[in-house]
């Protein structure tokens, strides 16, 4: 009988007392407690984004300097991936191909949801963990499996997948072994996902504290509980063509395979033909839209908090917020198509897909509007944290901007699978997300674990940080637009129209480079402050949200007694009282006004 | 070590006032609800891939399929539905005797239908019938095999539930009738699939 | 609230499954088992019918889903449960008609070369 068993059979006995204490694998590696699920899920994530980030580094020294030996480490690849140092056109999309797919389902989703969605949710709504412990600890384990397939696969003949993230059919159902353990591997990452997924919702209906109503909490909790949703309902599609393009490879069957497909000269006899190469991708992206906005959502509602704490002011229109990230979730499930506007799906498909996506830029400009006008008059506080979210703003604003001529179908004919494109979304994700998940480090780092990391090493890490991410992905919009193709081995050389921009390849290379140094402060931070970092208390930050009730770290359970929540979570600067926050756990304080929370407390406070 | 009063999980087992639901009947719905979506592509790929066949590429069901072999495995599903839920309908009367006669029943039936299945498949790859060999096939045997997996699935949780797992009923009741109804939510969704799946495949 | 043999107390499940109740239920899940039966054997019988594809795969459907409808409402108990989960099955069932129709009404009026 598990300990969640007998608590909830004899609440109020004492069996603790009696367990031994948990050996080294029970208490690390195969732990059920929120805290260290979410830890796991975050370091994984991190080693990840910098592996994933390196695979980048090595492919841009190709695009630099194309067809020049690798100096001083490129003979360590060996001869079927650099021969001589000189990076082969195979190897190039094995980089490209696990960069992306990498980055996106091993590094910022468990970072952002696994991590932070793990270790906050739970302390930010007044529960003592999740809802399903265990499950909790299967998904991070299917996670773990999932990524040591995803990297055993560039040690197969043949190499790591290299058909782009997105394995368009039929090219890759050809290609060789390193596909079928990407399926594999993603077979497992959507499974911890989806398995997360049903751990967040429930969690975040079921086990707020007395008090929270749904228009009580965080705006993180929203952002996460709508992610949970997409990921939910999104990811089983792609989890199917998954199947479908393992059946392909393996039991040659032809769901994707075209009639009379020719390859290298030689026509498939093994595929029967009847299938749709496009299915595919409409499978595909049908998640693959959903999940960008995964990507995306948990950044937005880090940097709502972080803006909220280090403004001292409550976030301009909570509700707006509030049915803007429902109305996101809701129409990402209808714009997918967008990414196959040169697919030949005709004028009126176009149109409609068109419209959804232009739609959908409103309740993304409505956020960003709200958080900067969440600025307005207010007393900043240019902390580590602040300054990510800071920077977030702006980087997120040129994203989506740029992701304006790529939703009009007819600007998509010049500009679909250019640079551009890889430009936009980088913004988005790269200085967007990825600041944003900065920001919530720096942030929550303390609570975690007692302990402030370095504001000096901090700045050190954000300043280079801002402005190599602008020099890797700014001049990506003008390489774009002069034309030149994305997943170029050689970055557009052989290209008369790109030949003018072509010197900007060196600039983003340096750039992505100099990238790579500028967090070595911050790896350096994370490690030393565990030691050095200035201790804390519960609220170091001077925040109202639940977390900050509990100590810092905060044990198992969380919270000694269960929390009551008396108001809204962003009560900074409150007329009348004595400091210049009011928290939502504490009793007292002036009365809220009138209408404010229309939802009655579950409990009502004392 | 904190209160473990303060650290159990509240709603496991007795419902929240506000939503009139424990943690396990969400989880499973909400679970359940992903399973749509699976097998949404699936059917998705069906009537793009039917749709885009030349005319009268497309084999009608029976020339491959048999029909009497399927309509019995529907029948063997649907009584397994009516003897999950009778198992269920034991536990709320306190019957662990015939909980365990009905979740047998279940299990029987569940293997029953994967025998049956065993029947139609190999029938089909002796006669040279395989995914290769056209598209209706290939979504004939990535359905009916995805089902097929989830039916063992469901027999493994049922079978866990009559055997191991019902110790439970006695030190946690109501949180073994939950655990049986979620297994039991399961199990009619793997019926429901198969409901939409007879006729598709087999009568169209 | 009854207590059993280990003298653990043991709650009443919901409202509408009280003791009594469970046999009315019964013998609704009886009713609907057999028609379940029937229904299936409809089902087999249309398809004798030799109906063209669009009437065929209408009243196949039509069918199936008279049958899936009794196996939610009444097995799965979607008839008298919570409204959150009712919310979340009819988003679902929105997003899954997305997904199964998108593909297909996408791809009606593709543009081809000559």
């Amino acid at each position: 009988m598990t300990d969640q068993e007998q608590q909830t059979n004899h609440a109020g006995e004492h069996h603790g007392e009696h367990h031994p204490e948990a050996g080294f694998w029970k208490k690390y590696w195969f732990s059920v407690d929120h805290k260290v699920i979410g830890i796991q899920y975050a370091v994984t994530g991190l080693l990840f984004l910098l592996f994933g980030f390196t695979l980048m580094m090595l492919a841009r020294w190709q695009l630099a300097y194309p067809g020049e030996p690798l100096p001083l480490i490129g003979g360590l690849f060996g001869d079927s991936r650099m021969p001589g140092g000189v990076m082969l056109p195979e190897f190039y999309n094995q980089l490209g191909a696990m960069h992306g797919t990498i980055m996106v389902f091993l590094g910022v989703v468990p970072l952002a949801v696994g991590g932070f969605g793990n270790y906050v949710v739970p302390l930010q709504i007044g529960a003592p963990d999740m809802a399903f412990p265990r499950l909790n600890m299967a998904s991070y384990h299917v996670y773990f499996w999932g990524g040591v397939i995803m990297l055993a696969s560039f040690f197969v003949p043949g190499g790591a997948a290299q058909s782009g993230w997105t394995s368009y059919a039929p090219l890759s159902v050809i290609a060789d072994s390193g596909q079928t353990v990407w399926l594999i591997g993603m077979v497992f990452l959507i499974t911890s996902s989806l398995l997360g997924s049903v751990n967040f919702i429930t969690t975040i209906i079921q086990l707020r504290a007395p008090g929270l109503s749904l228009m009580r909490m965080p705006f993180f909790v929203w952002a996460q509980f709508v992610t949970a949703f997409l990921l939910l309902l999104a990811f089983p599609p792609l989890e199917a063509a998954g199947v479908m393009q393992l059946m392909d490879r393996l039991a040659d069957t032809s769901f994707f395979m075209p009639s009379g497909l020719v390859v290298s000269g030689q026509v498939a006899t093994e595929y029967s033909g009847g299938g749709s190469p496009i299915l595919w991708q409409h499978l595909f992206w049908f998640l693959a839209h959903p999940e960008v906005y995964v990507l995306i959502l948990p950044g937005l509602g880090i940097v709502s908090e972080v803006i909220a704490n280090n403004t001292r002011k409550p976030l301009w229109g909570y509700r707006l917020l509030v049915w803007s990230v429902v109305g996101i979730g809701f129409l990402s499930f209808i714009v997918w198509a967008h990414h196959m506007f040169l697919t030949g799906m005709g004028t009126v498909m176009n149109a409609f897909f068109q419209t959804t996506t232009m739609i959908i830029s409103i309740p993304s400009v409505v956020i960003l509007t709200a958080l900067i006008l969440s600025l307005w008059g207010a007393s900043i506080r240019f902390t580590t944290p602040m300054l990510f979210a800071l920077a977030f703003l702006p980087m997120f604003a040129i994203g989506g901007l740029t992701g304006l001529p790529l939703g009009l179908s007819a600007a998509d004919i010049h500009l679909h699978d250019t640079y551009y494109v890889i430009g936009h979304f980088h913004y988005v994700v790269a200085p967007g997300t990825l600041f944003a998940l900065m920001a919530g480090i720096y942030y929550w780092y303390p609570k975690a674990t007692g302990r402030k990391l370095s504001d000096r090493l901090g700045k050190l890490h954000f300043w280079p940080s801002l402005i190599f991410m602008n020099g890797i992905f700014f001049p990506m919009f003008i390489v774009g637009m002069a034309g030149v193709s994305r997943r170029l081995y050689d970055g557009g050389m052989t290209y008369s129209h790109g030949q003018d921009i072509l010197w900007l390849n060196e600039v983003m290379s340096i750039s992505a480079w100099g990238l790579g140094l500028a967090q070595i402060p911050f790896i350096v931070n994370f490690f030393l402050s565990l030691k050095t970092g200035e201790k804390v208390g519960e609220n170091p930050w001077q925040a109202t949200t639940l977390e900050w009730a509990a100590p810092s770290p905060p044990p198992h359970g969380n919270f000694a007694t269960v929390p009551t929540v008396y108001r809204g979570p962003y009560e900074y600067s409150v007329p009348g009282t004595e400091n210049d926050y009011l928290p939502q756990f504490e009793p007292g304080g002036p009365e809220a006004e009138p209408g404010a929370d229309e939802e009655p407390a579950l409990v009502p406070a004392e | 070590m904190s209160s473990d009063a303060a650290s159990a999980i509240p709603y496991t087992v007795e419902p929240r006032p506000d939503t009139g639901l424990n943690n396990v009947k969400i989880g499973i719905w909400l679970f359940l609800a992903s399973e749509v979506m699976l097998f949404g592509a699936l059917f998705a790929s069906l009537i793009l891939l039917r749709v885009g066949a030349p005319p009268g590429t497309w084999p009608h069901g029976a020339e491959y399929l048999s029909v009497p072999l399927a309509t019995l495995n529907t029948a063997v599903l649907i009584t397994s539905s009516v003897t999950v839920v009778m198992a269920w309908a034991s536990l709320i009367k306190r019957n662990l005797g015939k909980f365990r006669m009905w979740m047998g029943f279940t299990v029987l039936l569940g293997f029953g239908f994967l025998i049956i299945k065993y029947i139609e498949y190999s029938a089909k790859f002796h006669h040279g019938y395989l995914p290769s060999s056209n598209t209706f096939l290939a979504i004939y045997f990535t359905l009916t095999g995805l089902h097929g997996l989830h039916v063992i699935g469901g027999m493994a949780v049922n079978g866990y539930l009559w055997g191991p797992g019902s110790k439970m009923w006695h030190t946690a009741p109501q949180q073994f009738i939950n655990r049986v109804e979620a297994a039991g939510l399961f199990w009619h969704f793997v019926d429901l699939v198969w409901i939409f799946l007879f006729p598709i495949l087999y009568l169209l | 609230m009854t207590t059993d043999a280990g003298g653990e107390a043991v709650h009443e499940a919901h409202p509408d499954h009280g003791h009594h109740d469970i046999d009315k239920d019964v013998k609704k899940y009886i009713i609907v088992f057999v028609s379940l039966m029937g229904l299936t054997l409809v089902t087999v019988a249309i398809s004798y019918l030799h109906l063209s594809i669009v009437p065929a795969v209408l009243l196949a459907l039509f069918v199936a889903t008279i049958k899936g409808s009794l196996v939610a409402c009444y097995f799965m108990h979607l008839l008298t449960e919570k409204k959150l989960i009712l919310w979340v099955l009819a988003l679902t069932v929105l997003l899954f008609f997305f997904c199964l129709l998108g593909p297909w009404i996408t791809e009606l009026d593709p543009i081809t070369i000559g």
